[in-house]
């Protein structure tokens, strides 16, 4: 077998491939256009329905929510507009805490998203117009991975700050609660 | 030989090219003079030291060159290695002498160049960002401090103290024509002095690998006499200019109801970001987006559009406005002198 | 003086041949090839895997030239070319310079130059290169997947922790550190071990050929050195994946601590690069000028200085962060010094060829041009050590052209001869003489094209790792002389593969000594016999065939139907006892396959650590079993003296 050599080496190197093959963890798509703000208008932010019936909401997938690099845009983003003055670092304050499974407005990408640009009662301003749809975006991805929705290898580590708790990417998962993320009924 | 005269003329002419505003063989300053002193008397030192290895070894092959194509039997020679003996100690002799004199002018060169040092210096504060350059002249009255970036003045022929420190990862502070650089790190605060002895203005650039957009790191240095300079300073510390100009009026309120007011600063008017350059005097600048651009209208309105196709990477967003709202925006921002 | 051969061709013993061969015979097949551990066998597979990322690396240092040919230049981006240069020079420091020049020359020559049978350790050695070959894939698949690092070969904090380098990229180039660095650990274990303890009878320390001196001190600062950047990559990987907080300046952590971390390692390692450079143009030299080398103590002397001083420079890559000045000059002084043991060995070179015979083959050329383009080097490194100058012209182009002239005048050259000298041993066929010379020609022209413009470039500013530079600056036409001298660099190695591959087929047969130079490894033939001597040589001075007497006795008495070896003194050489070296095995192959998994594991998931150290418990619990039949022999052959 005077080729053993090389047949080793080739099956080595696409077995390498194919395990990591296939994600997009690593895209830096700087003029990458986002996933539609139009669609925001469909999103219904109550568990409420006339007639008892669910209708299913429709489900958008954030495409930043796989790149590595739109999640730790999205972190710079949630510090910078000062986020963290409400929500703190996830834990919330004067604002409720994103790291927990409890979505008063829905824990879908859309409904972050929605929560974002349109403002909610009691003190989230509306930011349509301030932010691009593609940061918010970004900032949604990484609202979503501070309660351990994104893939690990995605979810951002340890910030250079002051922090008591855990990077994003070591966050057990928190699955939300209700369809739309929305609290459960008190009975 | 004619090889080294090639080399020397090849010297020449590469050096020739380093009077610019971007150049360590191109003092402005008395650090940069002291400093290109002692390169050149290393660079000169080097060169004898270059040529005489060059002509031993060369020499030295050559008279005992054998041409053949059978390897020669092995030869013996003491009484030439006991002269050779004598050689290398000289030669090593010669060595450790010149080291020393090159240590020597080193740690003098050093001294002069980190020996300034005045009681009542011109103090600026950089803090080096992703990928920009913010300049803080303090003064203990708050509101007289002013805040720019990217654009440093200095006065010509007083001292200068950069207090040095990073928001982000690691940068480097250089501006060759005046001073060696000096790195901007995280968790470390550091001050280092210079003097800019001729006006004019000089070309700056971060040298230390910072991500996507280091190689557009760059920022200006505009060294101008004394009065010039006072001058400028009471301009800067002014909130912006307030203008009746319809056209303007417009695009101040784009600017504030569009996303620019997220990041930047425009004293005088409700933007207060941090997070991006101060632009209350944007239009007194010579060049935008990190000395990569000059500052025009044409240049301002691609850079606004679309900041990713200039600098791939940079933080500022694609922002697609309507054209009459860019022309409106460009207006109010080049009437903010 | 006569050249004896102390070993007669194989045809004179044939069954003798038989014998040995069938003891030593590397075994066949698919299988067999995980289990083979002679030191060729390994010794060629490092050099031909380093060269070929070499080429690879190579690659990647064009398609930046061209980038940069042009200023505003849109053929790769930021993006691509931070990854690209960071790759290049990981790849050339990690995966060519020191795996090529210090782990495959040196777990080739060094049994051979001791005139041992087998390096020490053969296992641990094959070992080493399943590691150093899967890291090397490891961190190349990462490239290809978009992954590949692009936060430089040194990966300064922050910039390439968590908060700055999303997702996997950084972690990869982290763990190829360890890939290649216990690699590297590995192999400097088994030559100091075959240095000390395998040496001929004779050869005593003060008699070992100038390339073994080096490669032992060489082997003690890879101990030495190589921990600090394992411990400090693996501590950026830690604040990366499980969020400690190391180098997290609020947190009360240092970004400066892992600059010294890394050039504590990564000083030492330019010498680790280019010792055995200069072990190289020493056997070269001695070779050509036909003569013993001058001043061997003096050389002895130096390297061994050279080793020491290596480790206390590191700070001269850090004179720009403001570090107290009376520390910076410290360190001026202790970079000066280090000039003189390199100084001491040129002039002993130069005394050499000056009192010598000197015949200008192939090899000598690439030492002609190790003599110009290391002293350029060296010369500018003269301006660096100066704090004040270093100021100005650290992190420029005139760097990146300095040590380009070091590592590729200190390394490169001499690899290049040592491939022209020794080649004809590993194969048996000499290398073409007119196409050496359009190689030599070819990479010397377009290598100082390409770097001595740096210099230029970097005098007026260009600072390095930019990805382009705009217009005004008026680079351009420097920057397109510097591409037009990679390309030229390019062409002269693709002439060197065409020159191997011809001289593969149609090449003169060599022979066992096509130079009649004077170490061991001429004394066999060429390629070297699965047992590399017939009858184990002894040595009657520091060239052991220009000094043999004319009946140089030879080792009799050891076993040839096991893997017998002698083992001596350390310092004399005198025989001391009998060992069995240990025959082929595929543990090693099957604990380097464990070991990856764990390194590539923890790169995902931290708790992936625990359950990846099941399999390497086993494979290395598999590994070290203990063999009745071997310990049956070795107390039945135990022999107790007085």
């Amino acid at each position: 077998m005077r080729y053993a050599h090389a047949i080793f080496l080739g099956s080595m190197f696409l077995t390498c491939l194919l395990l990591i093959l296939g994600c997009q963890r690593e895209e830096r798509n700087f003029r990458q256009s986002p996933a539609s703000a139009a669609v925001v208008n469909t999103i219904q932010v109550s568990d409420l329905h006339p007639g008892g019936q669910q209708v299913a909401s429709p489900t958008i997938s954030n495409q930043y929510e796989e790149s590595a690099y739109a999640v730790s845009q999205g972190k710079q983003l949630f510090e910078q507009f000062n986020c963290v003055g409400c929500h703190a670092n996830g834990g919330g304050g004067i604002g409720p805490p994103l790291m927990d499974n409890q979505w008063i407005y829905g824990g879908e990408p859309a409904n972050i998203f929605s929560t974002i640009m349109e403002g909610r009662p009691n003190g989230m301003p509306a930011w349509r117009g301030r932010i691009p749809a593609n940061q918010a975006w970004e900032i949604v991805a990484y609202v979503r991975s501070l309660s351990g929705l994104l893939a690990k290898d995605v979810a951002p580590g340890r910030s250079d700050h002051m922090s008591g708790k855990r990077p994003p990417a070591n966050t057990p998962r928190q699955t939300p609660t209700g369809i739309t993320g929305a609290p459960e009924q008190k009975q | 030989m004619k090889a080294l005269r090639t080399l020397a003329w090849i010297i020449v002419f590469g050096l020739l090219g380093c009077q610019s505003n971007h150049s360590s063989l191109s003092a402005a300053g008395p650090q940069s003079k002291n400093i290109e002193w002692l390169y050149w008397l290393i660079f000169w030192i080097c060169l004898a030291v270059f040529v005489l290895v060059m002509v031993f070894f060369a020499h030295g092959t050559a008279r005992t060159k054998v041409d053949e194509q059978e390897m020669a039997p092995v030869m013996e020679n003491p009484e030439g290695d006991r002269r050779a003996r004598v050689a290398v100690s000289v030669a090593v002799t010669v060595t450790v002498i010149t080291l020393f004199v090159v240590l020597a002018f080193s740690i003098v060169t050093g001294n002069t160049v980190e020996g300034l040092s005045s009681k009542n210096p011109v103090t600026i504060q950089i803090i080096g960002h992703q990928w920009w350059w913010e300049a803080r002249y303090p003064n203990p009255q708050a509101d007289l401090t002013v805040v720019t970036a990217n654009e440093i003045h200095v006065p010509v022929g007083l001292p200068v103290v950069v207090l040095t420190s990073s928001a982000d990862v690691i940068h480097s502070f250089w501006v060759p024509n005046i001073q060696g650089k000096r790195d901007l790190l995280p968790g470390y605060q550091s001050a280092f002095w210079f003097q800019a002895d001729k006006p004019g203005i000089y070309h700056g650039q971060c040298a230390e690998f910072c991500g996507e957009q280091h190689a557009h790191m760059g920022f200006e240095m505009v060294a101008e006499p004394v009065d010039k300079f006072q001058n400028w300073l009471s301009q800067q510390r002014k909130p912006s200019a307030q203008s009746t100009d319809p056209s303007v009026l417009r695009g101040r309120e784009v600017f504030l109801t569009h996303s620019c007011v997220l990041c930047h600063t425009v004293r005088g008017t409700d933007a207060g970001s941090k997070v991006g350059p101060d632009l209350t005097h944007l239009a007194s600048r010579r060049m935008i987006a990190g000395a990569t651009l000059s500052n025009e209208s044409g240049s301002l309105a691609g850079w606004i559009t679309d900041p990713q196709r200039v600098k791939p990477g940079v933080l500022m967003p694609a922002n697609p406005l309507p054209p009459d709202d860019l022309d409106a925006l460009v207006t109010y921002l080049r009437s903010l002198q | 003086m006569a050249v004896v051969q102390t070993n007669p061709p194989v045809s004179a013993t044939d069954s003798l041949h038989q014998r040995l061969d069938s003891t030593w015979r590397e075994p066949s097949g698919f299988g067999g090839w995980f289990k083979r551990v002679h030191h060729t066998t390994i010794g060629i597979r490092f050099i031909v895997t380093a060269f070929i990322f070499f080429l690879l690396g190579g690659i990647l240092a064009v398609l930046m030239r061209l980038q940069l040919a042009r200023p505003e230049n849109k053929f790769l981006g930021p993006d691509r070319y931070n990854q690209f240069f960071t790759v290049h020079g990981s790849t050339m420091i990690f995966l060519f310079a020191v795996p090529l020049m210090f782990q495959g020359f040196g777990i080739y020559l060094v049994p051979l130059i001791v005139g041992a049978r087998n390096i020490a350790f053969p296992r641990l050695a094959a070992f080493s290169y399943y590691i150093y070959l899967f890291g090397c894939l490891f961190f190349w698949a990462g490239l290809l997947l978009n992954t590949g690092a692009d936060r430089g070969w040194f990966a300064y904090v922050t910039l390439s922790g968590p908060d700055y380098s999303p997702g996997k990229r950084v972690d990869f180039w982290a763990q190829m550190i360890t890939f290649t660095e216990l690699s590297a650990l590995a192999t400097a274990i088994c030559l100091a071990a075959t240095i000390l303890r395998h040496r001929a009878p004779g050869m005593s320390l003060n008699r070992m050929p100038m390339i073994l001196w080096e490669k032992l001190v060489l082997s003690f600062m890879v101990i030495f050195a190589m921990p600090a950047v394992m411990l400090s990559s693996s501590m950026l990987l830690l604040d990366r994946t499980v969020g400690t907080q190391f180098f997290n300046p609020a947190e009360g952590g240092d970004v400066l601590l892992y600059q010294h971390l890394f050039w504590f390692f990564g000083h030492p390692d330019v010498y680790i690069i280019f010792l055995p450079g200069t072990a190289f143009v020493t056997t070269i030299v001695t070779a050509f000028a036909r003569r013993h080398i001058f001043g061997y103590l003096a050389l002895v002397v130096s390297t061994i200085s050279i080793g020491f001083l290596g480790f206390g420079v590191w700070v001269h890559h850090m004179f720009a962060t403001g570090l107290p000045q009376m520390g910076e000059s410290f360190f001026t002084a202790a970079t000066l010094m280090i000039v003189i043991p390199t100084a001491v060995q040129f002039f002993c070179w130069i005394a050499t060829l000056w009192h010598g015979r000197v015949q200008f083959k192939l090899p000598m050329w690439w030492i002609a041009g190790f003599f110009f383009v290391f002293m350029i080097g060296g010369l500018s490194g003269l301006m660096l050590a100066s704090v004040p100058v270093d100021t100005q012209v650290h992190d420029t182009f005139f760097v990146v052209a300095h040590f380009h002239y070091v590592l590729i005048g200190g390394a490169v050259f001499p690899m290049f001869g040592a491939l022209y000298f020794w080649v004809p041993k590993m194969t048996g066929r000499m290398l073409n003489d007119a196409l050496g010379k359009w190689n030599f020609w070819l990479f010397f022209i377009g290598f100082n094209m390409t770097f001595f413009t740096m210099h230029f470039l970097g005098l007026r500013g260009m600072t390095r790792r930019v990805y382009t530079y705009v217009p005004e600056m008026n680079w351009g036409w420097l920057n397109l002389l510097a591409t037009c001298g990679a390309l030229l660099m390019g062409v002269g190695v693709l002439v060197f593969i065409l020159n191997f591959f011809w001289s593969r087929k149609y090449g003169a047969i060599a022979g066992p000594d096509p130079w009649r130079a004077g170490s061991l490894e001429w004394a066999t033939s060429s390629p070297p016999q699965s047992y590399n001597f017939a009858e184990l040589p002894t040595v009657n001075g520091r060239e052991a065939l220009w000094d043999a007497a004319p009946n140089q006795p030879v080792v009799a008495g050891i076993r040839e139907d096991i893997r017998e070896t002698l083992v001596t003194d350390s310092l004399d050489g005198d025989p001391d006892h009998r060992m069995e070296s240990p025959g082929p095995s595929a543990w090693p192959f099957w604990a380097a396959v464990a070991t990856s998994g764990l390194f590539i594991g923890s790169v995902f998931s931290a708790r992936s650590v625990l359950y990846t150290a099941v399999p390497v418990a086993i494979t290395l619990i598999g590994w070290y079993w203990p063999r009745w039949g071997v310990s049956q022999r070795r107390k039945a052959t135990e022999v107790w003296s007085e």
